[in-house]
């Protein structure tokens, strides 16, 4: 591309930015005669270069936007129609700008709509001038001291102009990538003296300690130079958010007010890029979902004027951005809600979560509460499109909302990217490199220290401060080994609102890295994010907490997916060192169950408790949940949080109901006065205290009849399709979901003509089971009108009856039912259904 | 690649031993050679990822040609030579056995690959030329480190 030409491209799409934003400004200052002629002059340069370019499409269209601009500078009144004419010619320009990059040349078209409008509104203007024209003399005294005011203002202008001028000899254009290579280089430096410095080190009386202090010294002045060089102000990425504000309020018929504070604040020029579009995004989400309508915020009695607020500030070797709004804040009951909906959490889960966890569903992929999808939101792309853009920086995002006075996203972003202070961890005999941005705190953990590192089944954790923090070792994750389990140093690690410790079996110092990207052969790799060389010169790989946390995630779904095989045994006492749970429950007496047989400890708040059939139950995880009491003895909380310890197997769980959960504690296990009281194995001393050692395998059953018999059914892995054919909506939602929890498919229809329209669509099934007493077509029917079918005709077929007498299970017989049983008997009715899906499998 | 054509054309080829084959690697493809130090294996990765290690500031992949040709030896320590390749504005040390001398050999002598040669070596090699007592199999450096399509193949 011509020199010429690659000169105005880019000062021209520089100014256009600017007049975008002193565009907006002038809408609100009508009168102020500086901004007029920035603007003005901005748009008579890029007339006069295209004139010398020839590009006569781009001067004509900046010819028409000009003279209507000449006219607002002879005093004409500014409508905000004529400004978003003006803003959408300044779209058109950039539009054509951005073909003659593309193809070194202006596009084809032209703007004849554009110029015409334009022209039209220079006429409709004048027109309205000539009226006041009509009395002079009150004219010329409304203009004068306009004209005046500008005049006085060109005045200034004029030397802020010199000043400009004075700036501008002192100060170059360097080409980006120049930087860029100067960057890389000065980084080689950084490290080479790093390696010196470590050999020095081991070298105490050397000649070179001096001489290479020196240059030590140099070389940091130097990267910082260099850096700065890099540095640009951050209000380079908010040049466009006023006239993006501006066109969300006229869409969306808002009154908005957008306040920048800490523009100058200056960041790399690399981080700049890559927080632009995220910052555009969360602006956007402001103004739309934040800030609410004029009426809505008079009948808040609030001003009907909102306001964004962006800031930014250094902090440490962080720049922080605030993007704030007074608006309604988060609905955080509609994200609940949402949360639940969309599986992301189970009922039980969110009510234990905090306002600010919930928040941050927000984030979530595919999360949007907005009930109207409108051009700027609400699409449910974005939040996570934001939170994954600002933590590939290296960035962290938060929110905070209070409801009714606005939220606020508090975006924490390092300085540069290139060189980051980092951790230097060891796991497996390898080195390793941690973020110091991403690490909360180190915590080392030992057998017999404070903090120790203790297991739920296979899942390890640590208590921290009464949290429970999970767990990942390095050394597992990245497949250097197994881990003792015990001892090591825990690295506290944030990764979005999920808090996570990773444990290493060592930890050296922290060091300033530079980042070196992946090999590509190395870049599928999720754990790393990059690798750096040390000081001593060896490459080590740098962890992506990001990646790291995924495995954490792939745990938990393993976890919740199944449990491993459990052996009966396993319940029985050993004389090994066990892992117990102990708790209260009923009586003062301590109690206790191998923790390994305990999947999760939950607390439930007690208005989630139902009672159904005289038993308690709870939805947890989207599943009702059995609730059981060690004895009678024993009650549920009326209020509050009531603790209970969930057992999970093959996607059922069941809660045991307990006072308090007292301790975890690793212990032998002696039984040593065995019980014949049900639900008790025995008691042994625990700690020094005699405990009741709780046999969970007598809970299961109660909880599910068929707990144990389900686990060789489902060895067979049954996954049926069963009809379900009910008139009562009542029984079918009851019904339904008990096949379903049997492992079947489950389709329910209202009617034994639907039924058979739903056959006769050719569906498949492996099973009806349908109602007998019902209106127009009765089960009996159904069962002959199904055995006729050509389709159906070994179609099995279950009878559910009010009452089972001796006379239906003839008839049933007769017609062809397979199986008869009383619609209350719901283990009885489980049973048929697998009796059925045997024989299937059988004949199969 | 015929061998039939009169091209009077020589290539220089950079030649090493690795598990008790002959390869050749075609000059111009060659940065340097250098001994591999320290190298830090990258947990997770490809078996014929040996690791990477620092060239001079520069952070190379080593790739470790007896795993990537599917050569077993006895002795599974690190090999101790590697020639240092550029591909894509990135570095890569294919780690050697040994290295022979450099051979300056008529493309017109060059041979097809064997149609029975095995076939992960047969993926990466440009040809054969006979020597005196032994083979040389000459290699295509890019199919070399196209690890991705091997990976996906295997």
């Amino acid at each position: 591309m011509d020199d010429l030409l690659r000169e105005f491209l880019t000062e021209t799409n520089e100014s256009l930015d600017r007049v975008d934003a002193e565009l907006v400004r002038f809408e609100r200052e009508p009168n102020n005669a500086r901004i007029l002629a920035n603007i003005f002059r901005l748009v008579h340069t890029i007339k006069g270069t295209c004139g010398f370019l020839g590009l006569p499409r781009l001067e004509a269209l900046a010819h028409a936007a000009e003279t209507l601009m000449g006219k607002f500078r002879d005093g004409m009144p500014v409508t905000g129609e004529a400004v978003t004419l003006i803003l959408s010619t300044i779209d058109r320009v950039k539009l054509i700008l951005d073909e003659i990059e593309a193809r070194q040349g202006e596009p084809e078209g032209g703007d004849s709509d554009l110029i015409e409008q334009l022209g039209r509104m220079t006429e409709v203007t004048e027109a309205n001038e000539a009226e006041p024209a009509a009395l002079p003399a009150a004219g010329e005294a409304i203009d004068k001291p306009q004209a005046r005011a500008a005049r006085e203002q060109g005045g200034v202008q004029r030397s802020e102009d010199e000043h400009g001028e004075r700036i501008a000899s002192h100060t170059i254009r360097v080409n980006v990538g120049t930087l860029d290579h100067l960057m890389t280089t000065v980084s080689e430096l950084v490290l080479t003296r790093n390696q010196l410095l470590e050999i020095v080190r081991r070298h105490e009386d050397s000649d070179f300690k001096v001489p290479l202090q020196r240059l030590s010294n140099v070389t940091a002045e130097l990267q910082e130079g260099v850096m700065k060089t890099r540095m640009q102000p951050i209000g380079n990425a908010w040049q466009k958010l006023p006239r993006v504000v501006r066109d969300l309020c006229a869409e969306l018929g808002k009154e908005i007010e957008l306040r920048m504070h800490g523009a100058e604040t200056e960041l790399d020029r690399q981080v700049l890029e890559l927080v632009k579009d995220p910052l555009t995004h969360l602006v956007r989400n402001c103004a739309d979902h934040g800030i609410e309508g004029p009426a809505e915020r008079a009948a808040a009695g609030k001003p009907a004027k909102g306001t964004i607020r962006l800031a930014a500030c250094h902090q440490g070797g962080h720049i922080i951005i605030e993007i704030a709004d007074d608006g309604r804040g988060l609905d955080l009951a509609r994200i609940r809600a949402k949360a639940v909906e969309n599986g992301l959490a189970g009922e039980a889960e969110i009510a234990a979560k905090s306002d600010a966890e919930i928040a941050n569903f927000i984030f979530a992929p595919g999360f949007s509460t907005a009930a109207r999808v409108t051009s700027i939101s609400g699409r449910g792309v974005g939040m996570d499109v934001v939170r994954s853009n600002i933590e590939q920086i290296g960035g962290t995002v938060d929110l905070q909302s209070v409801r009714g006075a606005g939220a606020k996203f508090t975006i924490k972003i390092p300085l540069t990217l290139a060189i980051v202070s980092a951790l230097i961890v060891e796991a497996g005999g390898e080195r390793f490199a941690v973020p110091q941005l991403s690490v909360l705190e180190l915590v080392h953990a030992s057998g017999s220290g404070e903090h120790r590192i203790e297991r739920i089944k296979e899942t390890p954790v640590l208590r921290l401060r009464n949290k429970l923090l999970p767990l990942i070792h390095l050394k597992e994750v990245l497949r250097l080994g197994e881990s003792d389990g015990k001892n090591g140093f825990v690295v506290v690690t944030q990764v979005g609102s999920q808090t996570f410790g990773i444990v290493v079996d060592g930890v050296f110092h922290t060091e300033e890295i530079v980042i070196k990207p992946m090999s590509s052969k190395l870049r599928h790799l999720a754990a790393f994010s990059g690798t750096t060389i040390l000081g001593d010169g060896s490459v080590i790989m740098i962890i992506d907490p990001n990646g790291i946390a995924q495995s954490l995630g792939r745990a938990a779904q393993a976890a919740a997916e199944g449990s491993p095989e459990r052996d009966e045994h396993e319940q029985a006492p050993t004389d090994d060192i066990v892992s117990l749970l102990v708790f209260r429950a009923g009586s003062h007496q301590p109690k206790a169950v191998p923790l390994s047989l305990v999947t999760r400890l939950e607390e439930i708040d007690c208005r989630k408790i139902e009672i159904s059939d005289g038993r308690h139950l709870v939805q947890y995880r989207d599943q009702l949940m059995p609730l059981l009491r060690i004895d009678t003895q024993s009650g549920l909380k009326q209020d509050g949080a009531q603790p209970i310890l969930v057992f999970s197997d093959r996607g059922r769980s069941m809660g045991l109901v307990v006072d308090e959960i007292v301790d975890i504690v690793e212990d032998r296990l002696n039984i040593e006065v065995s019980s014949d009281r049900p639900g008790v194995l025995g008691y042994a001393v625990i700690k020094g205290n005699a405990t009741e050692i709780v046999d969970v395998g007598h809970f299961l059953p109660q909880a599910y009849a068929d707990w144990f018999r389900r686990r060789d059914a489902s060895a067979e892995r049954l996954l049926r399709t069963v009809l379900l054919v009910d008139d009562s909506a009542f029984f079918r939602d009851m019904l339904a979901p008990l096949i379903k929890a049997a492992g079947c498919q489950v389709v329910a229809v209202g009617s034994a003509a639907e039924a058979l329209k739903v056959l006769a669509s050719g569906r498949r099934f492996d099973l009806v089971v349908t109602d007998i007493e019902m209106p127009e077509m009765d089960g009996f029917a159904l069962a002959e009108k199904l055995h006729a079918m050509p389709r159906a005709a070994d179609l099995p077929v279950i009878g559910i009856t009010a009452m089972v007498s001796a006379e239906a299970i003839e008839r049933g017989r007769a017609v062809g039912f397979h199986d008869f049983v009383a619609k209350f008997d719901r283990t009885g009715l489980i049973a048929a259904i697998k009796d059925r899906s045997a024989d299937i499998e059988q004949a199969a | 690649m015929t061998a039939m054509s009169d091209n009077p054309q020589f290539t220089e080829y950079v030649t090493f031993t690795t598990a008790g084959q002959v390869f050749g690697l075609p000059i111009e493809r060659v940065q340097e050679v250098f001994r591999p130090a320290r190298i830090t294996r990258v947990p997770l990765a490809a078996a014929q990822i040996a690791g990477v290690l620092n060239l001079r500031g520069r952070i190379v992949t080593a790739v470790d040609m007896r795993s990537r040709l599917d050569l077993h030896v006895r002795d599974a320590g690190v090999a101790p030579m590697a020639i240092g390749i550029e591909s894509g504005a990135e570095s890569f040390g294919l780690l050697v056995d040994a290295l022979g001398e450099v051979l300056k050999l008529p493309d017109a002598e060059r041979e097809a690959n064997p149609i029975n040669l095995d076939r992960k070596l047969a993926r990466v090699a440009a040809g054969v030329y006979r020597l005196d007592g032994q083979l040389l199999v000459v290699l295509d450096v890019d199919r070399v480190l196209d690890l991705g399509a091997e990976a996906a193949a295997a």
